[in-house]
């Protein structure tokens, strides 16, 4: 890659990652000043595996995502207005104020769902695998999920059917230690890496909080299984907030919360790109833009109205039902 | 007597049982170091230890699995799944094992486990997160189902559910965790005894857990109508207290059953029918069913706001029922 191409793509990935973090730290606020209902889990500090992941993928491709999904879907394009309204339980949200922060999905953008059900997303995933192979879309799945996922059998009986069918599909764990308030090394004995031999599927490990090797690893394990069979890509990486916002992480010690805060992902990526050689200013004006474009979607968001009920109630199923 | 808070009473309830059987076990995910997601079993781990309290991966199937085989060999496993839809993962644990093997063994085993677990919306916690899946539990020979509405009752029938010899799904409300009460843990229950928690002589509430407090509120308002409402706190579904429902409603001659799970075949529908076959000739008119909405719970405030049920919905069902019915 030339100097410049490379610039641009990490000026991309930089972006992304810019507009998760400032989105998300502008969920702090409203979440604290209840325009925000119910809870929230906020991936600051692992901004790098969802821009990295996404850079890698089409448009035909899908993605399952969980209960810390914000980066993902922003990421993968999801409208700014429609997830800001729908985190704020508005009328205009993507999922109608119905689902909120854990439920966000938009099937534009090929994304199947956050889920509030600790790995219930990962085998969704597999299905969606399924059917682009059966239907020949040429597009790949992809399941995002923490390391506390790793003892639910769900990712288990996954592994296997994605192996024996030899689906097109990535794994992705983000792996930041933690599983809630538990460490995940008290949680599960296995690595990430053993379960992939377990079912010969091939294992990448990265650090997540370099979005340039993420997006490297990214684009080769996702061409690798639209090509035909599982990849799993494991990303090291921090979770800098508490596990839910309101959490006072009072089971971390000082120093793991420090030196999260020192592989900032995005503190990384602006050092690499100022060492190819573009000016700081041109960085600056992105993180302006990013910050106009996340203030104009939170006024959107209030100025919204609030769903309607009846409307709601009729949407349990869907309307026109078949008629045998 | 001290008030304590819900939630405290719990813990309480938990650190007696243990106090008194060395086989109690709690173990479920964060309950250990953590003091549990809702912090009912904080302080277990320093108290009884490692071997007694469990901290678990997040692996519901098999942690409720577990706490089978362990309660078919000797311990008293009290499992805290940390919201009820989670339950959906330990199903077969629940249904299919810890259910039958007492009865399908030939009695040969007992299966003495609790499954602690919090239902309920209003937190807007969303539709994954708010379930009242009780009915479900009811429905199944085998299972007992204990739903307390205040401190004292979660004193009580927490011990007597750690005690019986068969497994007990005990429910929580998120809700009513920071309500406060007295508890004399000398007072005991017996699971499958309701309570008076209003006497009233015109219309009867039957009703469990949260919406007791909804239906009190509401027999408060239809006193100042000249309605006096009994309202009766069933504690327990499985076994429920008919006894208790048909003599309310020998005297009032109209019922009302409440309940915050969707109201198409929850517990109501139950109650309903039996109150119908039983002591029909009591009846001044129909049995009025109040639950939540045939819907998922909704995120958004204001849909939330609309789903719960609220005293005036209550209310308005009793005045139906009073005019004869529909
Ligand atoms: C089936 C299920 N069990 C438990 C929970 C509660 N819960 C939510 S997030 C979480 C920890 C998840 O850890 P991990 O998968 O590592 O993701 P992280 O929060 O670290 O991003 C738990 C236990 C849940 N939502 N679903």
């Amino acid at each position: 890659m030339t100097k410049n191409k490379d610039s641009q793509l990490l000026l991309s990935l930089y972006r992304t990652m810019r507009l998760i973090r400032v989105a998300e730290s502008s969920l702090i606020k409203l979440f604290a000043d209840s325009e925000i209902p119910g809870f929230i889990h906020l991936s600051i500090g692992q901004e790098a595996v969802a821009a990295g992941v996404m850079a890698a993928l089409e448009e035909r491709d899908t993605v399952a995502t969980n209960h810390r999904g914000h980066g993902h879907v922003l990421a993968r394009g999801m409208e700014l207005d429609l997830f800001f309204k729908e985190l704020m339980g508005k009328d205009g949200g993507i999922c109608r104020g119905r689902g909120g922060s854990m439920h966000v999905a938009d099937r534009s953008k090929g994304i199947l769902g956050a889920n509030g059900i600790v790995g219930a997303g990962i085998p969704i995933a597999l299905g969606s695998a399924l059917a682009h192979s059966v239907r020949g879309t040429g597009g790949v799945a992809v399941a995002f999920f923490g390391d506390g996922a790793m003892a639910e059998g769900v990712l288990h009986e996954s592994l296997n059917m994605a192996a024996l069918w030899k689906l097109p599909m990535l794994f992705v764990c983000e792996h930041n230690g933690w599983s809630e308030f538990s460490q995940t090394k008290e949680q599960f004995v296995a690595e990430l890496a053993d379960l992939a031999r377990a079912f010969g599927i091939q294992h990448v490990q990265v650090d997540g909080n370099n979005v340039e090797e993420v997006a490297l690893a990214a684009q080769q394990l996702t061409s690798q299984a639209r090509a035909g069979g599982p990849r799993i890509l494991e990303c090291k990486t921090h979770r800098i907030r508490g596990h839910f916002e309101g959490d006072s992480q009072k089971y971390r010690n000082a120093e793991e919360l420090i030196a999260a805060d020192d592989c900032d992902p995005l503190i990384f990526a602006r050092a690499m790109i100022e060492q190819c050689g573009v000016a700081p200013a041109a960085v600056d004006g992105i993180d302006a833009e990013v910050e106009a474009q996340v203030a104009a979607s939170v006024l959107a968001g209030r100025a919204d109205r609030q769903p309607d009920f009846a409307q709601a109630f009729a949407d349990v199923y869907t309307a026109t039902a078949a008629q045998g | 007597m001290a008030e304590i808070r819900y939630m405290e009473a719990i813990n309480r309830a938990l650190q007696d049982g243990m106090a008194a059987d060395e086989n109690v076990i709690v173990m479920g995910e964060d309950v250990a170091r953590a003091g549990g997601s809702f912090k009912a079993t904080r302080g277990l781990l320093d108290k009884f230890g490692a071997r007694r309290v469990i901290d678990t991966p997040i692996a519901e199937s098999t942690i409720v699995s577990a706490a089978v085989g362990a309660a078919m060999t000797g311990l008293k496993p009290v499992v805290e799944i940390m919201f009820m839809d989670f339950i959906t993962l330990a199903m077969d644990a629940m249904v299919n094992q810890a259910a039958k093997a007492r009865f399908m063994f030939g009695g040969q085993f007992n299966v003495p486990m609790v499954l602690r677990t919090p239902h309920g919306g209003g937190l807007n916690a969303g539709p994954q997160h708010s379930q009242c899946l009780e009915a479900w539990f009811a429905h199944v020979p085998g299972l007992k189902v204990v739903c307390p509405s205040n401190p004292q009752d979660a004193y009580s029938l927490l011990r007597a559910a750690i005690s019986d010899p068969d497994p007990v799904v005990f429910i929580e409300h998120k809700a009513l965790y920071g309500k406060r009460g007295e508890v004399d843990t000398a007072i005991g229950a017996q699971i499958g005894k309701a309570r008076i928690a209003r006497p009233g002589r015109d219309v009867t509430i039957v009703t469990y857990g949260n919406t007791v407090h909804a239906s009190l509120q509401a027999a408060a308002q239809l006193a100042g109508e000249n309605i006096e409402v009994e309202v009766i706190d069933l504690r327990s579904l499985q076994p429920w207290d008919e006894q208790a429902v048909y003599e309310s409603v020998s005297r009032t001659h109209r019922v009302v059953v409440v309940h915050e799970a969707v109201k198409s075949f929850g517990s109501g529908a139950e109650i309903a029918a039996s109150i119908t076959e039983n002591v029909f000739y009591e009846l001044d008119a129909p049995v009025m069913r109040v639950g939540s909405p045939f819907m998922p719970v909704p995120f958004a405030t204001s849909l939330e706001a609309q789903y719960v049920i609220k005293p005036a919905d209550i209310a308005d069902a009793v005045r139906v029922t009073m005019a004869g019915g529909r």
